[in-house]
């Protein structure tokens, strides 16, 4: 009796099941926040209990108490039953607990079987046995269908790729719970689903596993039990059969929201902005963009989709005079812009949401006032010659902050103390009050909660209504086919292929932004 | 969130505004513990501190005096620092305008003299505006690192000098001979900078102030360089914070990416910073010529001429909080322990490195003070921000 049970315990890895773990009560205190407030949470082998709510919720400081990265002011973590204390991420490794981070630690020169050993005792110290290493993780690969090469150097692989190297890196050490903090964010629609079906085996298997996510489809597509987090606090927890799509997202923001658009039909004007053939080099030399060619009408949004890193970043900064084209031409108005200067451009009516907000929208360190005056100030009547005049500064951003729900204290506060939503209703503020002729807006709700998110989306629209040609460059394929009119797919520095909304299918789309043509996706 | 009793923003602000005194009172303090190990009496010690610089009339001047060049130097260090480049140069920059203004006022002896030192003051910023430019554009253009190219710059400025002033500015008198000191001429007396002890004496006795005897300050040797330079201190606070030139400076510095995204120049006004900058030093160095040395001379490298004015009046504007306002209580300060650790040295018999430790625990204690208010002032902005968005959330639910 008690042997059959022992067996059943273990994993297809040969290490132990964790049957159940709880965290019980569980506070966080930063300096003056109380990021986690008396969580109880639990996950049992054989389920996907996921943990959703928005930026600033409280999902990854509970998860990084739980890996051993934070300590908890409050609160205790049984583990069957049987109560852990874990003061960094070798105890939770060493009790079976593994963590897939958002950002891969990962060594990219080298090799996936170097980076699994990486840390770990060699069987033959002081030599490598890098042989058996690879040996163990083609057995991992084949019982979990993770597809990997373990001999190729890491930054040969694409992002889906070196997200199953970390699966394995966890599984190989013995990870019988393992969290996986926003693990779609960067995947194609494809690969999604190929994760997905590994985590459906390791479920299975008898893995325990948490998965932390904002988006509602994803979360009802994959979990058995969902609980909600809103301000630290948990709002609820639900099995998934029951759960709703408005219903969650109800709970995540704490009021009613709009998860699909009413997108006025606009009659399309003439063309804004036309780029053609332009070629750009990445910040290594390597040719980023080769050979583009996009139209963006007056009154239109065009979508460029695409995974990250397939020269979105690169094109905006050419378009917006940041970074030189090697060839082709940007049009705006019929009037060559190629290798203008930000200024110009800001001048002939041009707007700017730049990918990484802190280090490209704002300046950290100056206030909410100063921040929303970066184009204008040199401009009357806020200024006379180079004077200043505070009191038109101060008018236009309590405007600005009043028309654009900016929550802040007051203008004086450092914006570095705002909230990513607010932050991004900040920049947007900034970039629409110009009443723009063309918008780039690049990524403009990444890393904003559902609240923001659905704010800045009606803004887009509405500027649409005004006839700004809105070229939106987004990973989030949601986001795309909300708001988008058309929409185009980039991949490697080309366009795959432009397609209407109305036409546009994901399984199409999602090929085309793993590089398969639009005639052949199609067919 | 529950509301904190001993919590009072008026009190905390009250803390943080006294904050840099209190870390001069621990230096002095822990000053006071090195003093004691050296068999002298810290009181006594002090004692004669405060009297070398504030204890009479010619103390407190001669403070002042030492002051001028620190807060000159310290507004420029303001304005680079805000615009995000490290000048080190403020000694070379010094010299150069030393150097200009010297040519100028021997050039032109018998010219009209409110002209000349109108001339060499003019010059000497041009002259620091131009040595601290090129490390501007070296910068902005090439991308070599300024703190580097503004010392090295230095050292180019303190060996042009000697050569200069061992060759073409050579006092004719020592030409041929075997002078002891290679130096200038001494420019002619109308060039000094005016003396404004019979001024405030005036002025004493306009409010009735002056006792019997009357001039007390006529005899001292502050001139009208401290006027110059706290005018100054009060237009780079204006230009930093009232104008767009200071705005964009400020956010060159603080953010070049999103500062080019917006549109602003970044690279003329990298350089713009260190125009500025270089320009008030040199300005110190003239002012430091027609005030107090009336020549140059090529022996003791720089320090004879800048009284190491280069460098302190970084501290002096680190410890005034990089504010031009700030740098002044700063820099009087700073020149009230150079004027006072001469006394003190004479007075209790310990060595002159016994005042470069006393500014060192200073600079420890203020830099630690900063990083203490920081923390604190960051904690606060965390909870008030909180608490108005919650307020935010109340009032936006029905």
């Amino acid at each position: 009796m008690s042997t059959s049970s022992d067996e059943r315990k273990l994993l297809p890895t040969g290490h132990e099941r964790i049957d159940h773990l709880e965290m019980r009560g569980i506070v966080k205190r930063f300096p003056g926040v109380l990021a986690v407030d008396h969580v109880d949470f639990d996950v049992r082998a054989g389920e996907v209990h996921a943990l959703l709510g928005e930026n600033g919720a409280g999902k990854s400081t509970l998860m990084k108490i739980l890996y051993g990265l934070y300590q908890a002011n409050e609160g205790e973590i049984y583990l069957n039953r049987r109560k852990v204390t874990i003061k960094s991420p070798s105890d939770a490794i060493a009790l079976g607990i593994g963590m897939i981070h958002q950002h891969f630690m990962l060594v990219p020169s080298l090799t996936v079987a170097e980076n699994v050993a990486l840390g770990l005792k060699s069987s033959r110290e002081p030599l490598l046995d890098l042989d058996v290493v690879s040996a163990r993780i083609e057995q991992l690969a084949r019982t979990y269908g993770l597809q990997v090469d373990p001999s190729r150097p890491v930054w040969q692989l694409a992002v889906g790729e070196r997200q199953r190297v970390e699966i394995i890196k966890a599984l190989y050490r013995g990870a019988a719970l393992l969290i996986l903090d926003e693990p779609t964010a960067v995947l194609t629609p494809q690969e999604v689903d190929d994760l997905f079906a590994t985590l459906r085996q390791m479920v299975q298997d008898g893995h325990a596993l948490i998965f932390i996510s904002h988006k509602l489809h994803e979360v009802l597509a994959i979990s058995q039990r969902i609980t909600v987090l809103r301000d630290g606090r948990v709002v609820g927890s639900v099995p998934t059969a029951q759960a709703t799509k408005a219903e969650l997202a109800r709970m995540m923001v704490g009021r009613e929201v709009l998860l699909t658009y009413d997108v006025p039909p606009v009659e399309p004007g003439p063309v804004r902005l036309k780029i053609s053939g332009l070629r750009a080099s990445s910040d290594r030399g390597t040719e980023a963009l080769r050979g583009i060619d996009l139209e963006v009408r007056a009154g239109e949004i065009l979508g460029l989709a695409g995974v990250s890193g397939n020269g979105q970043r690169e094109l905006a900064e050419v378009i917006f005079g940041l970074r030189p084209a090697t060839a082709g031409s940007v049009l705006l108005d019929g009037q060559d812009i190629t290798g203008k200067s930000p200024a110009e451009l800001n001048r002939l009516g041009m707007s700017y949401i730049p990918e990484e907000r802190m280090l490209d929208g704002v300046i950290r360190d100056f206030t909410v006032a100063e921040n929303l005056m970066l184009q204008e100030h040199a401009q009357r009547p806020y200024s006379y010659h180079i004077f200043l005049n505070p009191r038109a500064i101060a008018q236009r951003c309590a405007n600005l902050i009043r028309n654009f729900n900016i929550r802040t204290p007051n203008q004086e506060t450092p914006i570095k103390s705002l909230s990513g939503g607010n932050i991004q209703k900040l920049v947007l503020a900034r970039e629409l009050a110009r009443e723009p002729s063309v918008l780039i807006a690049a990524q403009p709700t990444r890393g904003v909660d559902i609240g923001a998110t659905e704010y800045i989306h009606q803004r887009l629209l509405e500027q649409r209504a005004r006839g700004t040609a809105t070229l939106l460059i987004s990973e989030d394929l949601d986001e795309i086919l909300a708001l988008a009119d058309r929409i185009a797919v980039i991949y490697e520095g080309e366009i795959v292929g432009v397609v209407d909304r109305a036409q546009a299918q994901v399984e199409t789309l999602g090929l085309m932004m793993a590089g398969v043509r639009h005639e052949t996706a199609a067919g | 969130m529950p509301p904190n009793l001993f919590h009072s923003p008026r009190l905390d602000r009250a803390i943080d505004a006294l904050m840099p005194l209190i870390a001069v009172l621990l230096a002095l303090l822990v000053g006071g513990l090195m003093i004691v190990l050296m068999n002298a009496n810290p009181i006594t010690a002090y004692r004669g501190l405060w009297d070398g610089a504030f204890g009479s009339k010619n103390a407190v001047a001669d403070t002042l005096v030492k002051a001028t060049p620190l807060l000159l130097v310290g507004i420029g260090i303001c304005i680079s620092f805000r615009g995000g480049v490290v000048n080190i140069g403020g000694e070379g920059q010094m010299i150069a305008g030393g150097l200009v203004a010297v040519a100028i006022g021997l050039g032109y002896k018998d010219a009209d003299p409110t002209l000349v030192i109108i001339a060499c003051l003019v010059g000497s910023f041009v002259a620091g505006a131009v040595w601290g430019g090129i490390a501007g554009v070296l910068k902005a253009y090439f991308n070599v690192n300024e703190i580097l190219s503004t010392i090295m710059l230095n050292q180019i400025a303190t060996f042009g000098m000697m050569y200069l002033v061992r060759s073409e500015f050579i006092d004719p008198r020592q030409k041929g001979a075997a002078a002891p000191i290679p130096e200038t001429e001494r420019l002619p007396r109308q060039f000094d900078l005016p003396r404004i002890g019979g001024a405030l004496d005036d002025l004493y006795r306009w409010l009735g102030l002056s006792g019997e005897g009357g001039t007390q300050w006529g005899t001292t040797l502050l001139h009208n360089g401290i006027i110059i330079a706290l005018v100054l201190a009060v237009l780079v606070y204006v230009l930093l914070w009232r104008t767009t030139v200071g705005y964009r400076i400020r956010a060159v510095g603080k953010n070049p990416r999103a500062s080019r995204y917006a549109g602003i120049p970044v690279r003329r006004y990298m350089v713009l910073s260190l125009v500025l900058s270089g320009g008030l030093a040199g300005l110190a160095g003239g002012i430091q010529l027609l005030g107090v040395r009336h020549r140059m001379n090529a022996e003791g490298g720089a320090i004879a001429f800048t009284g190491n004015a280069g460098f302190n009046g970084i501290v002096a504007a680190l410890f005034g909080g990089l504010h031009p306002l700030g740098t002044i209580p700063a820099s009087i300060l700073f020149g009230a322990l150079l004027v006072g650790g001469n006394k003190l040295q004479r007075t209790v018999q310990v060595p002159s490195a016994l005042i470069t430790a006393l500014i060192g625990l200073v600079i420890v204690f203020v830099v630690g003070s900063d990083i203490f208010v920081r923390r604190r002032s960051r904690r606060r902005v965390t909870v008030s921000v909180a608490e108005a968005t919650e307020a935010a959330e109340v009032r936006a639910s029905p």
